[in-house]
Formats: C-alpha cells, structure tokens, sequence
C-alpha cells in the first residue's frame, strides 16, 4: 500500500505500512538519516521534525497521520540557515547525533518567536537532550542567530 | 580509563586471546621479540603515502591528518590536526580531518599498546609524535624548495601552506609536494618553540565537523545504509547471565519484512529489512529462558551488602580481602581525638550515550569488515578474529563519528560489536548486516558505572588538620578479567582517593578497598573512579573544615600546602579570583578541586534549592591541563563534563529488582535537560608543561561543588546520590 507524504515540499510515495512511525521512514526508506534515532517515545527529540511548522516527534507519529501535513526534515532546512550557520560559528556540535533535532526544534522557536527569552528557549528547547551537554551554547546560538543579545552571566 | 592508559599491554593479553593470536600468527615462536602491536596488526594493510600515515598532501596542496582516535564530541579531530598543522605551517581553513582504519601497529595509542581512544589520552599521547609528523614534513617542503630554487633552506620561509624565500619566490604545497615527496623524512626534525606558536593556543582550533553535524549530513554507525543489508535486533535475557532455553520464532517470522530468526550466544536474533520490521519481528518472539546462573539479586540488596562490607558489619567471605592503598602510619587515632565520620554511596549509571549502541559488519565472502563507532579498533579487532576465526590485523575497521560513548564503547567483550559479528556471520556470504540497539536495549544491557560504597573516618589535631585517615571503598572491578586486569589492585575503583593530596598531607593513612563479584556488567564512566572519589575527597574536606571552624577554601590551602599540590593551589586560586567576592543573591556557593587524568580542575558553583531539589546556576571552572591545544574546545568539555557529572548527580541512578533493570528508557532515566544547565565559565591556567586530559576531567567536580554548596545552605551533607531520588 503507497501513502503520499510531503517531505521538504516535495510529494514522496512510500510503501511503509501506515502505523509505520514516520522516523522510520525517513531513514529506512528514503533514506534521509539526518533525523535520529534516540528513544523511540518521544523523551529526547533526536527525531525532530516540523509538521506544518510545529516541532513533533517523528518517532511518535504514524505516517497515516500524514495526509497531507507539510513535513519538513533537518535536510529540508536548508544548510544556510542562520540557526545552521550560528551552530557552526559557536562550534555548538559537540558528538552531533543530537542537533539535527536540536535545530529543527530552534527553528520552528523561532519562526513562532523571532526574539525568544530565556523562558521561551527553556520551553522550546527542554524536550532535546543533549547527553555531551552542549545547552550552553546551543542557547547561545539561538540568540546568536536570533540576534539577541547574550544573557548577562 | 587512567589504568589502562599505563597497563593495556600484550603480557595481559588472556590464555585463550594469546592462543587465537598465536595460532593466527601461525606458531607461537613468531611472537618471540614481537610488540602486542605488531602481532594485533598481522594482516594489516600498512602502504602509506610519502608523508606516512597520518598526513596525506594532495596535489592541489590540501592537506588531510589522519586521526587514528575517534570523534565522538571530545573534539580530538581538530586537537590532533592542530598539532600537525601548527609545526607543518598548514593552511588551517582547507585543512581536512579523515578517520584511520584499524592498525594495532601504526595507529597505536602509545601508553595503550595497541590502538585505542580513552583516559582523555589523545592529545596527551600523540604531542611529541603528530608534532614530529609535521615538523619532518615542513622540513621536505623546505629542502624541496630549496632544491627548486638553489637557495639556503635557512632562507626559506612556511607560512599557510605556502613556501617562500626572501627574494619573492614563493609555491604551494601543491606544487612542491612531488618533489617533496622525494625527500627523505629527517628522524628528529626541530620543533618550534612554543611562543612561536600561530595556531595551538588561540581561537582557529574550531571543530572540522561542525557544519557536518548541523546540517545531518555527519555520517553514524545508524546512518549506514549498504546495497543488500540486513537490520538486526537481539532479544536480550531479563536479567543478567540468563541464556536461552528455548524460543517460538512463529509469529517473528510472519513479520513482513523478517528474512530470519536464530540464537546467538546473547539472545535470539531477528534480522529483516529494515529496523521498523525487525523491531516488530523481536515484539512478536516467545523465548524461554533458563535464569538459573542469573543475578538476580536487587540493587538494594547489592548495596546493603557493600554498605555493610564497607562498615565492618559483615565480614568478607572466600577469596575477598581488603586491598591497601597510600596506607601508612598508625592505624588508630589517640583516644579522645576529635572524629569526623562519613558513609556514602553511589548507584550504577548508565552511559546513555544519544546514538544507542550498534555496529555493521560483513562477515565471509572474502574480507571482515566492521564499520561503527570503534573506540579500542584493537579489542574489536580481536574479539572479532575470535569468532571468525581469522587473523586480528585483518578484519577490517571503519570507524564513523559516534554519537557519544562516556566510556560504553571502550568494552573489553566488545559486546554489541560482538553480538553484530555472530548475526553476520550466521547471515554469512559477507553480507551486511546492521545491528540496531532501541533504547531499552542500550539501557538494561549493563555494562555500567558501578554502585560504590565509600566509609570515611577523620581524625583531628589541634590545628584542625587531619592526623589519621581511615577510607574503606567496596565496588566492582571494572578490570578484573579484562587484558588490562591485573592481579593486584584494580586502580580504576580507588583513583582520586588514591594520591590525594588530602592523605598526603595527613601523616596516618590506612586505606582499603574490597571488590566483590557481582553479575551486572560494569565498566568505565567519564571519569571513571573520580565519579565518586572526587565527591567522597572533596565533600569530606569540607566537612572537616566546618568541624575544625575553618572556611573550606582556606582549609584546602592549608593541605595542599603540606601536600606540595601547587597545581591543585594554582588552580583553586584562579577559580576563586574569577568567581568574584560573592555570590549571586539568592545563590550559595560551593567548591570543589580535583585532579584526573594529569588535569587538575577548580569550580566554584552557585546553587539554591528550587523545590527541594539543588538547581546550579553559574559554575566558574579552571583548569590546568598543560599546554592548551585549543581552549574554545576546552571550554566545550568543561561545559559539556560539568553537565554530564551534574546529570548524574542530580537525577542518574539504575537500579535493579530482583535482577530486572527497573530503568528503561529517559521517561525513568532523568538526564540533564536546556532548562536545568548551569552557565558554566572556563579560565585555564597558563603552562609550558605537556598537554594533559580535557575530556574527562571536567566531569567530576560538579557533584562535590554543589553538595558543598547545600552542606553550607542547609549544614547537612550528602551521603547518597543522586540528590533527588524520586
């Protein structure tokens, strides 16, 4: 059975069956393995991905709860985003496996919020984990790319 | 990992290790006046480029360092580069990182005895040999410039990759590296002198992956996709040393998307096309398991047991004894003394690294080849040839950026490694197979930081400095049974209480630890022993200091003072200069100081309590840890160990019932999260001498730092972590 989804503004036909998570689909079937595998129940982000703009979970999300939703994956943002380009002027990455969906939950922060508070980046951001403990800069590269000003310390 | 940093040699190789090796080699008397090393890597390829191997120059003059320790965030590729770089006079911009196959012989870690990444030893172990590489390979640019131009190598200058001489000739290494390749490498090249330096020591040394990693294009063991491969999951026993009895794989195999289901040593193996079927193939296995020879005693009960060991209550049974460290002196204070007392305990940690563990392999159809996040290639090497029957130095390692390891993937058993090579073997015909661990898996598989009882009791003298020092320590091995166990101490359990400077400058020390045989897995953790040394030193100190009406900070002094810990005193005296008069309103101050991995690290904390529970706000850290490679990657690491030792402290506990994980997955094992990461600042303390540890030292400081902080808010010390238990 083919299901149509809308990856990165393109219409993609994938064979998975429909309770298939869409994570899985991602990387098993189109191969995109920029969005990662971390806990399989929506507890660290790794699998981030925005649908219709919003940070979700792809672990957690069915591709037959898809129909036309509008995904966009960490290959979809671009590279030159300024989230993207603030994360390598701050050297944010630290083993990386968790900043593809450290970026797509920034990004969607910050398309909703263009100048986030430390309350906004904590609620945003709190649902990413960092096991390399990276949230310093991470925050820092936010508000880089944000163009707010750093937090006095 | 300070132990086999000294130890990993091949006299501790096992009977049956040194057999398979032997018999490989085609005769034991072929080991006669061999390095463990060069025996690990027969088979190996070992052709290199005129520059050898850890350097290739491209004829479009870009230059690529071959890093033979893995990147897994400690920021080792950039620090290895640099030092190739800075005495080459590359071009730092264009200069690129790539991984080292697996070579005991060539990519030895000098100290391991074979290749390998772990005690915060790269940099360490690799600046007087990278830094030769590049001098030696500046000095063929030179010579062959010199040549071309017939002019005194003397007057030639390097500066960003491109040669020049005073008369204004000038040329990349592009176009001089055929003729330099001609050069013959001189043995001692001259080194520069340090306040020559244009790249160690300033802001350039950034991260050659950064971009890599933020834009999902860094390539992990789970992202490895190859023509025909199979993706595996393992049904794992409940409880540790459980086998299996038997198995319905009926339903597993109805799965679309299953090709197969069989035993391994480690479970039942349910391979299939893709990790969504294989993961609902193994949902859908009956096994039977036989539990006769498990552990199946709870964490509570290996606690209480190690609490009593540890206090005298019970005595040891068998073969266990109490093992001395620094003991010297009297054992007893004079009657009437006054006695500060202290019993703690530590839970075991997972690692919780974000990629779960997982390898690819291709066994048979011509060659071996592994390719993951190979943290000791030579172990995995080896485990491999164990069960494939072949030469160690011919499997074939590609070893991938990992994402994390905190010690999980420096395992002796190789265990998922291990577990990946019977999958494919089975599958055979060298076709690949990916073995993908979920998180459960990753999480009750063991292999964790030990639960550790410390009892501690100080005596006084008149001057409020300690006379007599009695430390018990009961925990598990980490070596015991390994290539780098010895028969005496293991080190690893004591390290850090171990040549303290607080016993040496208490003139009566008896210290003992006892290390009883448990059957959950451990293994080593950032930081290893100080993950709990440091707080039991430096959370006592302060307890002594407030018994002898002392101010903490002035107390340390005064002992490092009688130790001679003039680093330890240097670097205190930074943290507290830079920490300012005082703290933030609100806020209560604690410190902490330790020494691992030839680093010594200060942080002085900021803490309050925000529901009862500890939040930490700034953290001011220095460290000394010799020269300073790159100090925006120090900083990274000291930012980066303050939370994974504040993660642990806070929240990081396994706990076993009746031999079940009771843990599973980040719903029960709280981790640190953006909202509760403390503002950590980084100083480093000026030094000429040699590069020592970065990666692991800023870890275990933080614990102790805040339990100081909460034993000054509240007067009450910690005795047990995690700070919250609920």
């Amino acid at each position: 059975m083919n299901t149509t989804l809308d990856i990165n503004g393109k219409p993609i036909a994938v064979t998975a069956a429909p309770d298939t998570p869409l994570l899985w689909v991602l990387r098993d079937e189109l191969l995109m393995t920029g969005t990662k595998y971390g806990c399989g129940i929506a507890q660290c982000g790794a699998c981030t991905v925005h649908a219709d703009g919003q940070a979700i979970r792809s672990c957690q999300t069915p591709i037959g709860s898809l129909a036309g939703v509008k995904i966009t994956t960490i290959e979809g943002l671009g590279g030159a985003h300024p989230l993207q380009a603030a994360w390598v002027r701050l050297d944010v990455p630290q083993c990386g496996y968790c900043q593809s969906g450290q970026i797509m939950s920034a990004a969607a922060l910050l398309a909703r919020t263009p100048t986030p508070s430390d309350a906004d980046i904590d609620a945003a951001m709190s649902r990413n984990l960092c096991r390399c403990g990276a949230y310093q800069r991470i925050r820092a590269a936010i508000k880089d790319a944000a163009g707010v000003a750093p937090a006095q310390a | 990992m300070n132990a086999p940093v000294k130890s990993f040699r091949p006299s501790r190789l096992s009977r049956r290790e040194m057999l398979v090796v032997s018999a490989a080699s085609a005769g034991g008397a072929l080991l006669v006046g061999c390095s463990p090393a060069s025996i690990l890597a027969i088979g190996a390829d070992d052709k290199f480029g005129p520059f050898g191997p850890f350097l290739k120059i491209a004829p479009d003059g870009i230059v690529t360092v071959v890093s033979k320790h893995i990147e897994f965030g400690q920021g080792s590729h950039a620090g290895l580069a640099a030092l190739v770089a800075e005495e080459l006079d590359a071009d730092w911009d264009t200069l690129e990182v790539v991984q080292a196959p697996a070579n005991a012989k060539v990519y030895e870690n000098i100290g391991f005895g074979a290749q390998g990444t772990g005690g915060s030893s790269a940099i360490a172990h690799s600046w007087d040999q990278l830094r030769k590489v590049g001098a030696a390979t500046r000095v063929m640019f030179v010579d062959a410039a010199a040549k071309r131009w017939n002019v005194p190598a003397g007057e030639i200058a390097v500066s960003k990759g491109v040669v020049s001489h005073s008369s204004g000739k000038s040329a990349t290494f592009g176009d001089l590296v055929a003729d330099a390749a001609k050069v013959k490498p001189p043995e001692n090249p001259p080194l520069k002198d340090p306040r020559t330096y244009t790249l160690i020591g300033g802001d350039r040394v950034r991260r050659k992956d950064a971009l890599a990693k933020s834009n999902g294009t860094a390539r992990y063991t789970q992202d490895v996709h190859l023509p025909k491969m199979l993706t595996a999951m393992v049904a794992h026993a409940p409880r540790f040393g459980g086998k299996v009895r038997g198995f319905d794989a009926s339903a597993a195999r109805a799965v679309p998307g299953v090709v197969d289901v069989f035993q391994i040593p480690t479970g039942v193996a349910v391979v299939a096309n893709d990790t969504w079927a294989a993961r609902k193939g193994r949902d859908a296995l009956k096994i039977d398991w036989n539990e006769d020879k498990a552990e199946k005693r709870g964490s509570d009960e290996i606690l209480a047991t190690f609490q009593g060991l540890a206090s005298g209550r019970i005595a040891p049974s068998g073969d266990l004894k109490w093992q001395s460290f620094d003991t010297r002196g009297e054992a007893s204070p004079p009657a009437g003394a006054r006695i500060v007392e202290a019993a703690y305990d530590f839970p075991y940690l997972a690692h919780a690294a974000m990629e779960p563990m997982n390898c690819v392999a291709e066994i048979g159809g011509g060659q071996n080849k592994l390719t993951f996040g190979s943290q000791i290639p030579s172990i995995d090497q080896l485990n491999t040839a164990m069960i494939v029957g072949a030469l160690p130095g011919s499997i074939k390692i590609e070893t991938l950026f990992a994402g994390g390891s905190f010690g999980r993937r420096a395992n002796f058993k190789s265990d998922y490694a291990a577990e990946c090579v019977h999958i494919a073997k089975h599958v055979g015909g060298g076709r690949p197979v990916k073995l993908v661990w979920t998180r459960e898996d990753d999480m009750t598989a063991g292999y964790y930081r030990p639960l550790v009882c410390h009892t501690v009791r100080v005596a006084l003298g008149a001057d409020g400095l300690p006379t007599h020092w009695r430390h018990r320590v009961v925990g598990q091995s980490i070596q015991k049974g390994s290539p780098t166990g010895t028969k005496g101490l293991d080190e690893t359990a004591v390290e850090g209480a171990k040549g303290s400077p607080y016993l040496k400058a208490t003139a009566n020390v008896d210290g003992q630890a006892m290390l009883p045989e448990v059957g959950v897995p451990v293994l080593w953790w950032r930081s290893v022993g100080a993950t709990h040394t440091a707080f039991v030193m430096e959370h006592t100190i302060d307890q002594l200091a407030r018994a002898a009406g002392r101010d903490p900070v002035d107390y340390r002094r005064a002992l490092y003072a009688k130790a001679g810990a003039s680093r330890h005193r240097a670097v205190l005296d930074l943290a507290i200069e830079k920490a300012g008069p005082k703290a933030a309103d609100g806020w209560t101050r604690g410190v902490a100081v330790h020494e691992s991995f030839g680093s010594v690290v200060a942080q002085v904390a900021e803490v309050k309590l925000v529901d009862g529970a500890p939040r930490v706000g700034r953290v001011v850290t220095a460290i000394d840890c010799g020269v300073a490679i790159s100090p925006d990657q120090i900083a990274a690491q000291m930012e980066g160990g303050t939370c994974f030792g504040l993660s642990a402290a806070l929240y990081g506990r396994i706990t076993l019932k009746d031999g079940v994980v009771e843990q599973k997955n980040f719903d029960t094992y709280r981790v640190l999260r953006m909202n509760e990461a403390p503002a950590v600042e980084t100083y480093i303390l000026p030094s000429a001498n040699r590069p020592s540890g970065v990666g692991e030292p800023g870890t275990p400081v933080i614990a102790p730092a805040v339990a100081n902080a909460l034993l000054a808010m509240t007067g009450k010390p910690t005795l047990s972590l995690p700070f919250v238990k609920a």
